[in-house]
């Protein structure tokens, strides 16, 4: 892999943003996409943590690969993403309080979001430290470009607004289902069907199996 | 196969079954159930005016244009002249408060028609009812528009744009009964099609006379409401109300003749359908009298409907001579 590293390592990137979106392909992390995203801002807010936490278990992970033996390797994983899911946490609610309510438990479940231990499991324990940084980066921006979308289509519709400004005039009424849980389901799925309608491409090629 | 029939008639024709041919098919059992709904759309418009006309050709219009832009984007034949989506645009709008704006009438409408049938490929197809819905949607994204009634025009005050409550708003934060005529007739508040018994009545007759419609479903629901009701009534009669102000107000009368005998959304087999409409019926007085809506035609036909399948699979009739095997 010497000769081309740099083409592989701009695709490692390039693979999260959209072939391999683990939102909008992998439909990975749903519980955090579905819950925290009935404004653009919290959408921002939970797509920042879990980058951040992608990024750093992923680095340690692949730092540590050699050393771990297999029989406890999920384990070992596991603490890493708790530790720094912690960091996060305590981070948010020093710095951010009102992010950090209003993204409620959905700041600790970072540690079972599916997306960080799949990248872990997936590449991170395979591939050498900068391979796996730059795939975890490209996993975090993928996954919050899809929140921060997701966010911004529920706050416009359902309070009329996109990060707080407001967009509509007095004339619109707020439909009150896109803040609810309906709303993100709906929303999601008109998403990954219009996308997959018009990519034509329906089977996916992850690299979590 | 014409041209064999052309070549000699003593041939000896072949063919697979089906033997006998019905004139009967989607498009004419379609028109038909227009045709059937013509009575609550007349009274409708007759005790609201002009709004509920406007709302019914709004919604139909949106259903007709959202099926066609579908079907035209996913290169389908386009099935616009069916009637199906102006049954379901009809029967959306016959939902709806009479005072509703028109463009969340034609929201609803869109959603009816995406979320509600072509998401999950066309008539035939889809799990839930699509009026049903699309009401389901506006009453999520719009509780206050959606829980604004009129009174109706003919009443005391022959005023435009009063607002009151439906008979069973009155029944159950205030305690307050509504004279059966009036549920008959029509002549109180309540959604556009639902107010008035006869009229959906007559459809229905007209219905079950062309065959449409089997009497086994608005029977075994309305019969559920009427028995579970009269047992709460028997309980306690001060508290609860009497079965027949039950099955004559608000949606039941409707959702009985027009969405439990819905062909897509409802069992097959004669068994599922009195389960279905049983247990619907049953959820409509659970709703009612313990739930925090006033009513509950809509969520119960909307909650059977998604256990349609399962009902469909496990009381299939029994093939002539089959043997369970283990």
């Amino acid at each position: 892999m010497a000769p081309d590293g740099e083409v592989t390592l701009s695709k490692d990137f390039i693979k999260g943003l959209w072939k391999e979106n683990p939102v909008i392909r992998q439909i990975l992390g749903m519980c955090p996409t579905l819950a925290v995203t009935n404004s653009a801002t919290n959408g921002l807010a939970m797509g920042l943590a879990t980058t951040f936490v992608v990024i750093s278990a992923s680095t340690i992970v692949s730092i540590i690969k050699s050393l771990v033996p297999r029989q406890v390797r999920i384990a070992t994983y596991v603490i890493i993403i708790a530790s720094f899911v912690t960091i996060a946490d305590l981070f948010l609610a020093a710095k951010f309080p009102s992010i950090s309510k209003a993204l409620g438990p959905y700041v600790p479940l970072i540690v079972v979001n599916c997306i960080i231990l799949g990248r872990a499991e997936a590449f991170a324990s395979k591939h050498p430290v900068h391979r796996a940084f730059i795939d975890a980066l490209g996993m975090g921006v993928g996954f919050s470009w899809a929140l921060i979308l997701l966010g911004s289509i529920r706050e416009l519709l359902g309070f009329g607004s996109i990060f707080g400004f407001k967009i509509m005039g007095a004339w619109f009424t707020p439909w009150i289902i896109m803040i609810l849980p309906g709303g993100a389901f709906i929303t999601l799925g008109i998403i990954i069907g219009l996308i997959n309608q018009f990519t034509g491409s329906r089977t996916v090629d992850t690299s979590c199996h | 196969m014409p041209e064999i029939k052309e070549k000699k008639d003593d041939l000896l024709i072949v063919s697979s079954s089906p033997h006998i041919h019905t004139v009967e098919n989607i498009p004419r059992i379609m028109h038909n159930v227009i045709l059937s709904l013509f009575p609550p759309m007349g009274v409708s418009v007759y005790f609201f005016g002009m709004n509920a006309l406007l709302l019914m050709l709004t919604s139909t219009v949106a259903c007709i244009l959202t099926e066609y832009v579908f079907q035209k984007g996913r290169k389908k034949e386009i099935t616009i002249g069916d009637g199906s989506a102006i049954i379901t645009g009809l029967l959306l709008a016959l939902t709806l408060p009479p005072a509703f704006p028109l463009w969340a009438a034609a929201l609803g409408g869109i959603v009816a028609m995406s979320l509600g049938k072509h998401i999950f490929g066309g008539l035939g197809y889809n799990i839930f009812n699509p009026a049903l819905l699309g009401r389901a949607f506006l009453q999520a994204a719009f509780p206050v528009m959606i829980t604004t009634w009129s009174a109706p025009l003919t009443g005391s005050i022959p005023v435009d744009g009063v607002t009151t409550a439906t008979p069973l708003s009155l029944m159950k934060f205030e305690g307050q009964m509504t004279p059966y005529l009036n549920l008959l007739f029509g002549n109180v508040s309540g959604s556009l099609g639902e107010t008035s018994a006869i009229a959906i009545l007559i459809g229905a007759i007209y219905l079950l006379y062309k065959g449409y419609i089997n009497l086994r479903q608005p029977f075994s629901y309305i019969g559920a409401i009427f028995v579970s009701g009269g047992i709460f009534w028997l309980i306690s009669p001060d508290k609860y109300p009497d079965p027949i102000f039950h099955i004559l107000s608000g949606g039941v009368m409707l959702g009985a003749f027009f969405m439990v005998t819905d062909y897509v959304t409802t069992p097959t087999t004669p068994l599922g359908q009195w389960i279905f409409g049983i247990a619907a019926g049953f959820l409509v007085v659970i709703i009612r009298l313990f739930g925090g809506l006033p009513e509950g035609v809509m969520y119960s036909i909307l909650l059977m409907n998604a256990i349609t399948p399962l009902l469909n699979r496990y009381t299939r009739p029994k093939i002539f001579g089959e043997v369970k095997v283990g």
